[in-house]
């Protein structure tokens, strides 16, 4: 009972800070150089990270495709499959998780430092919303940066998929014709449904990590269970709302 | 450019804050921290409450910077509620906080021009003369690039203070302003509380459990003592008492035969 009662609250903290966040966005433009800082961090250290995994991800699928499809005499459609897995499912999915674990977590520990150390309630004490100077910049840098990231994923992931075709001889697949399978079957609604997903996810994962955040109460060892508890909230809200997201747009 | 509106003060007259506390209690769960605690404080007043370690100083500190809010009673900072979100800008109010409080992910400029710039006090061309002034008043202006962690326990208190500074409150809270700090440090601290009111006409709360400050600036003493409020009078007064909570707590005797510990030395 007292766990349900800590999750509704907590949801409820979690609507109100949003709410609060949003209703703030007029003062965005004065809030531009931080908009900017938190887009750097979200899309420029994630990266790197997206950027090895996807490609092994396409990789590993055109290799898997190539393994099935090919006793099938089927192995031209090696490109649809890497294409509209990547860009309607993983693509999103994978930018999101590495988004929780890489970003949100560094923002929780973050906003909950500040709050162990008194230095939320500091700006309380300075009328300064906590809502504007530190979640609405994070939450619209993740608006701005996930649909980029999502995008390059999805690119790096065909790439991979594309080596993979060319260079590995049972498959006997060039990556011409993988592109050429690729395009002909992934259309722009495939990707569109997975920049929806992924903007979605990108907007609860930051929600998550601030709410966990600010509501931290206690001291260093706290700090570390709310980081915990942000990643693996995060996990679960991104694939609980994967379900729904996809039969919505089905 | 930034236009520039009215800062708080500005709005009403620049006058120091009165304070009015009326039966406040608090509680968390079962637990009651404060009782029943009343008291006015004059504007340009320093009232300096005192207490041993968990007697509810802090808490009560809290309730007047309007970061907790009570179970019962009522609070009033020149008649407005501090708790209330939507009244928070009608009077300013700054809290030294015992850490200090600076955002560590800020210089120690950054700290000190985040308030007028939130609140676009002052054009950006102004906002650094206004900056570096209270950061002269510290004698800390050598500090303008430094970050938080780079500085000492004393320096985050004096900047947390040109912090407070910058704000131009009428009410000032400080959090235990000289724990942690050595003699020296403590006297300079106690000289800028004083020197603070005299130029800036502002009231200043002082929690505190150094007796030479308080019996120092202060012009009025509270006593707490298990979440409530013994006493108030001013210094003279409390020296003079005979009342053995007042006289202990001021005067603490120091047993090296205390029989309590006679135990331990026998057991080691």
């Amino acid at each position: 009972m007292n766990r349900i009662n800590n999750f509704l609250e907590a949801f409820g903290a979690g609507v109100i800070m949003t709410w609060r966040a949003f209703a703030m966005l007029p003062a965005a433009p004065r809030i531009l150089k931080r908009i900017t800082e938190q887009g750097f961090l979200i899309g420029y250290t994630s990266l790197p990270i997206i950027g090895i995994l996807c490609f092994f991800m396409g990789s590993v699928l055109a290799l898997q495709a190539g393994i099935s499809l090919r006793e099938f005499g089927a192995k031209e459609f090696i490109g649809a499959l890497v294409g509209a897995s990547m860009a309607r499912e993983l693509g999103p999915v994978m930018v999101a998780i590495i988004l929780a674990g890489r970003v949100g977590s560094a923002v929780t520990a973050e906003l909950a430092s500040m709050r162990v150390n008194s230095e939320i309630d500091a700006l309380t004490t300075m009328n300064i919303p906590p809502e504007r100077l530190l979640v609405l910049p994070r939450l619209l840098a993740v608006i701005l940066v996930m649909p980029v990231l999502t995008m390059l994923a999805n690119l790096i992931g065909w790439f991979g998929g594309a080596v993979v075709c060319e260079y590995v001889g049972f498959i006997g697949l060039s990556a011409d014709e993988f592109f050429r399978n690729l395009q002909s079957y992934v259309s722009f609604s495939d990707v569109m449904d997975g920049l929806i997903k992924a903007e979605v996810f990108g907007i609860v994962v930051m929600i998550i990590s601030c709410n966990t955040g600010l509501r931290t109460q206690g001291g260093p060892r706290e700090i570390g269970l709310a980081v915990t508890k942000s990643v693996v909230l995060s996990l679960i809200a991104i694939l609980t709302l994967d379900y729904f997201i996809t039969k919505l747009l089905a | 450019m930034a236009t520039s509106r009215k800062s708080p003060i500005q709005r009403q007259d620049r006058s120091p804050a009165a304070v009015k506390v009326e039966g406040l209690s608090k509680s968390y769960g079962s637990q009651e921290v404060l009782h029943d605690v009343s008291f006015n404080v004059e504007p340009g007043e320093i009232f300096v409450i005192m207490g041993p370690s968990g007697s509810g100083k802090s808490v009560l500190l809290r309730h007047i910077a309007g970061l907790e809010v009570p179970t019962r009673g009522k609070l009033d900072i020149n008649g407005f509620n501090p708790t209330l979100p939507e009244t928070r800008d009608q009077f300013a109010l700054a809290l030294v906080f015992q850490s200090g409080a600076l955002l560590n992910s800020l210089s120690v400029y950054d700290n000190l021009a985040l308030y007028p710039h939130e609140h676009r006090l002052c054009p950006q061309k102004d906002l650094r003369d206004r900056v570096m002034r209270a950061l002269r008043i510290l004698s800390i202006e050598h500090a303008v690039q430094k970050m938080p962690a780079e500085l000492s326990g004393g320096m985050r208190k004096r900047v947390a203070i040109a912090r407070a500074l910058v704000m131009e409150p009428q009410l000032l809270l400080y959090d235990e302003p000289t724990s942690e700090l050595d003699p020296i440090m403590a006297a300079t601290i106690a000289e800028i509380i004083a020197t603070l009111r005299e130029e800036y006409a502002v009231t200043s709360i002082v929690v505190s459990h150094d007796r030479d400050l308080s019996l120092t600036i202060a012009d009025r003493f509270a006593l707490m003592q298990g979440g409530q409020l013994h006493s108030v009078a001013p210094p003279g007064e409390f020296q003079k008492s005979t009342d053995p909570i007042i006289t202990e707590f001021l005067n603490p005797q120091i047993n090296l035969q205390n029989p309590r510990f006679k135990s331990l030395e026998t057991s080691s």
